[in-house]
């Protein structure tokens, strides 16, 4: 087996694990022997559960990625960092107004961000976080939803924050009241929600319940396909 | 990492019939065609793969032989050790499991004053609605009603759905999109408020909401957020082992295992809702799978011991678009909503063999039948192999930057390898996605085991042999909306007897009876992904079972 492959070595915390070369770090780990509890969540590239920090030789930057979608290299140093420590401010998004005076009343410490930038280098996501957090300081909340979108809450930001911001939590209240407050609501949903609400689609559903089904596959067979929009 | 010399090949066929095929219309398959393609290509049918279950309310059904051997396993624990006389939880309602669905009931039940105690094995949100990328479905258009819905979701199920719980999907589901929009979900948007929607696989109307490709998270992130706002108890890294039952024979709680300090606790409820999601990390066939790491039958195995009846196990969706390179990520999810922005499926020629948007279950036979009989699929160095996904379409189709906005998480996951999906094809092979079936419930979410409902993956049913994309995340939202409304109307007329786990000793005693007995311990919990080698290697034989 070993002999097929090309070996790797990475160090975990210090420790050296001889792996075949082109593994994830997340399953250069499972055939190192750990069986993950901490640190695993989707193996997808969505949870954020597998934030890694390593280093490689002659390098001094710190790098980041996810485990589960960072291919393990030769001689890399690294350190899953599962959980950092977070405050979340709790509210009730439909009462606040989508303003920074919301946003600085519930997280007061976006106002020491220094312009570091460490939290968009520590981004495994590359996220614009610095940006965002700017946009959060003058109310902009449509920049801040927008930037913020693809954030996957890792906490890795957070982590190296010399502001103690924990951005990913004012990301998160900037979206809901972008999308509570700030994006127009529907009209068609709320027109369809109200006709339900009417009884308007009840005599519709009930005689598709009651049709047998020969009369559904007929009917099915003669849908009529929207056409796409283009 | 690129592709290897024979792939760029084969792409240089892909993309000189690029243009023959953007204004192609391809013929969808009559319903006779779609059942002989699905009998002779579909997983589902492979002889030898499933088998039927010695005991319980299944008996004689057939399931995947990797379920059974967790259903016929051993019980984590010895029932005449656990004092059921005192419990560490007491509280109207447990809810196990913290994805979509868990959230939404245990939302809707804290919201009508009922305690609440929510149970999950891994963080709160780590489930596959967080995974969910493509869209969730809701007729909400003027186009649109949620008959026309029905309609779509018993044709893409195969008429097998069960009606009542398809009236409950299609009716709530305006309502259930209601919601998030008013909880803050960020939907993709037009200027002036309506809703971006597009088609899935299946849909008869434009009814596809999404939230960029991370459609899922958006949901259950909001979902999670609004929780941990409500202050609602939870614990985390905590997994149901066994469902507890009282001298009546009604649930009363469940035997949690904290799965970080090997601790066993009670919970005891006058409710308990299941929202532990389906079984895909139980590789069926070996299949890959786009799964969450949790993903591993713990809800059917405890449900099905305490007598809950299960529906439609036989039927296990293989997602069309899973990765079949590169190697890293072989298994994980390429949304539909790639197709359902204009991508066409290719062969190695650069030949279309299906339409793109026929249901789930068809488009993997197609595929299926493409790469295995047809011999027209493209091999990986690695020995997988795949037809072509042609991605780039969807920028000539709507426009330079759709990609970037439409689909970031998929452009982030190739990208990753060194592959611009916007100017190369992905090539992709079926990945096991979903179960179809799974505890038989009531449109109110209640499993025939009297205070014991179950909501999103778990439970079956509604989407018959085979779910559409986009009603997922929609099933999530309607049943664990019902089921958490449902039990909070409950809890004031429950009359608890005594704790009993009389049904674990029975149920394993009629296994050994039948002499069916794996051993396996069970419920699974986690994968186990140690290679072999290691775990001979280290003397460790009891963990790799």
């Amino acid at each position: 087996m070993a002999a097929e492959h090309a070996m790797v070595r990475f160090y975990l915390m210090g420790k050296p694990h001889d792996v075949p070369k082109g593994l994830t770090i997340q399953k250069a780990m499972e055939y190192a022997g750990f069986r993950l509890l901490r640190g695993c969540g989707c193996r997808g590239g969505f949870c954020g559960a597998c934030g890694t920090v390593y280093r490689t030789p002659g390098d001094y930057r710190l790098k980041v990625g996810l485990a589960c979608q960072t291919v393990v290299e030769d001689q890399m140093f690294l350190a899953l960092i599962p959980f950092y420590p977070a405050v979340k401010s709790t509210y009730r998004v439909e009462d606040l107004p989508p303003t920074s005076d919301t946003l600085i009343s519930l997280y007061p410490e976006i106002l020491r961000c220094v312009g570091c930038n460490s939290c968009r280098k520590v981004c495994p996501q590359e996220i614009e976080v610095m940006r965002y957090i700017a946009a959060a300081q003058r109310g902009d909340i449509a920049k801040v939803a927008d930037l913020s979108f693809d954030c996957l809450m890792c906490g890795l930001c957070a982590s190296r924050c010399p502001a103690e911001i924990v951005q990913y939590n004012v990301a998160i209240l900037a979206r809901r009241l972008y999308a509570c407050h700030v994006a127009l609501p529907a009209a068609h949903l709320a027109a369809r929600v109200e006709e339900i609400g009417r009884g308007v689609c009840e005599a519709d559903l009930d005689a598709m319940v009651a049709a047998h089904e020969a009369e559904l596959r007929r009917l099915y067979a003669a849908r009529e396909i929207e056409p796409e929009e283009l | 990492m690129f592709y290897e010399p024979h792939m760029l090949e084969s792409i240089k066929r892909v993309e000189a019939t690029r243009n023959e095929r953007l204004g192609q219309q391809f013929p969808r398959l009559t319903a006779d065609e779609k059942a002989a393609l699905l009998k002779g290509y579909h997983p589902d049918y492979k002889a030898g793969t499933m088998r039927e279950l010695a005991v319980g309310p299944n008996m004689g059904d057939r399931v995947p032989h990797e379920l059974a051997d967790l259903l016929e396993g051993q019980s984590r624990i010895d029932p005449d050790a656990v004092d059921l006389s005192r419990a560490d939880f007491d509280v109207d309602i447990l809810v196990i499991g913290g994805g979509g669905a868990g959230t939404s009931a245990a939302l809707l039940a804290h919201a009508r004053g009922a305690s609440v105690l929510l149970a999950t094995k891994l963080r709160l949100g780590d489930a596959n609605t967080m995974m969910a990328q493509g869209g969730i479905q809701a007729a909400d258009k003027p186009s649109d009603s949620p008959a026309i819905h029905y309609l779509d979701v018993m044709g893409g199920g195969g008429f097998q759905n069960i009606p009542e719980l398809v009236r409950a999907l299609t009716h709530d589901a305006p309502s259930a999109m209601k919601w998030l929009e008013d909880l803050g979900a960020m939907f993709d948007k037009e200027p002036d408020g309506t809703m971006v929607s597009i088609h899935g696989g299946g849909t008869s109307r434009r009814r596809m909401h999404s939230a960029r490709d991370y459609s899922g998270a958006e949901i259950m992130r909001t979902l999670r957020d609004e929780f941990r706002n409500q202050k609602i108890q939870h614990l985390e890294f905590a997994s149901a082992v066994e469902l507890v039952l009282d001298t009546k024979g009604q649930c009363a709680g469940a035997i949690l295992y904290d799965m970080e300090t090997d601790e066993y606790r009670l919970a005891r409820a006058k409710v308990v809702i299941l929202a532990t999601g389906g079984m895909g990390r139980l590789h069926v066939q070996q299949f890959p799978c786009t799964n969450h790491y949790g993903a591993t039958a713990d809800g059917l195995v405890i449900a099905y011991r305490a007598g809950a009846r299960m529906v439609f196990m036989d039927a296990i969706q293989y997602h069309p678009t899973g990765v079949a390179y590169p190697e890293q990520i072989v298994g994980q999810l390429v949304t539909e909503k790639v197709r359902g922005l204009g991508a066409q499926l290719v062969n190695d020629q650069g030949r279309r063999f299906i339409f793109d948007l026929e249901t789930r279950d068809t488009v993997s036979a197609a595929i299926i039948r493409e790469c295995q009989e047809r011999g027209h699929g493209v091999r990986t160095n690695t020995g997988m192999v795949g037809v072509w996904l042609d991605s780039p379409m969807i920028e000539i189709l709507r426009g330079p930057g759709t990609i970037a906005k439409a689909l970031p998480a998929m452009m982030r996951q190739y990208q990753r390898f060194d592959i611009d999906m916007r100017n190369l094809p992905i090539l992709i092979y079926p990945t096991q996605h979903y179960q179809n079936g799974g505890l038989l419930i009531n449109d109110q979410g209640e499993t025939g085991i009297p205070n014991l409902f179950a909501a999103g993956e778990v439970s079956g049913g509604v989407h018959g042999r085979n779910r559409l994309m986009g009603n997922s995340l929609l099933d999530i939202l309607v049943f664990g909306r019902r089921a958490g409304v449902a039990a909070a109307e409950r809890v004031s007329k429950v009359a608890q007897g005594d704790l009993r786990l009389d049904h674990v000793r029975s149920y394993q005693a009629r296994l050994g009876e039948a002499g069916k007995g794996t051993g396996r311990p069970s419920p699974m919990l986690l994968p186990n992904y140690v290679r072999l080698e290691t775990i001979e290697r280290t003397g460790e034989a009891a963990r790799a079972a």
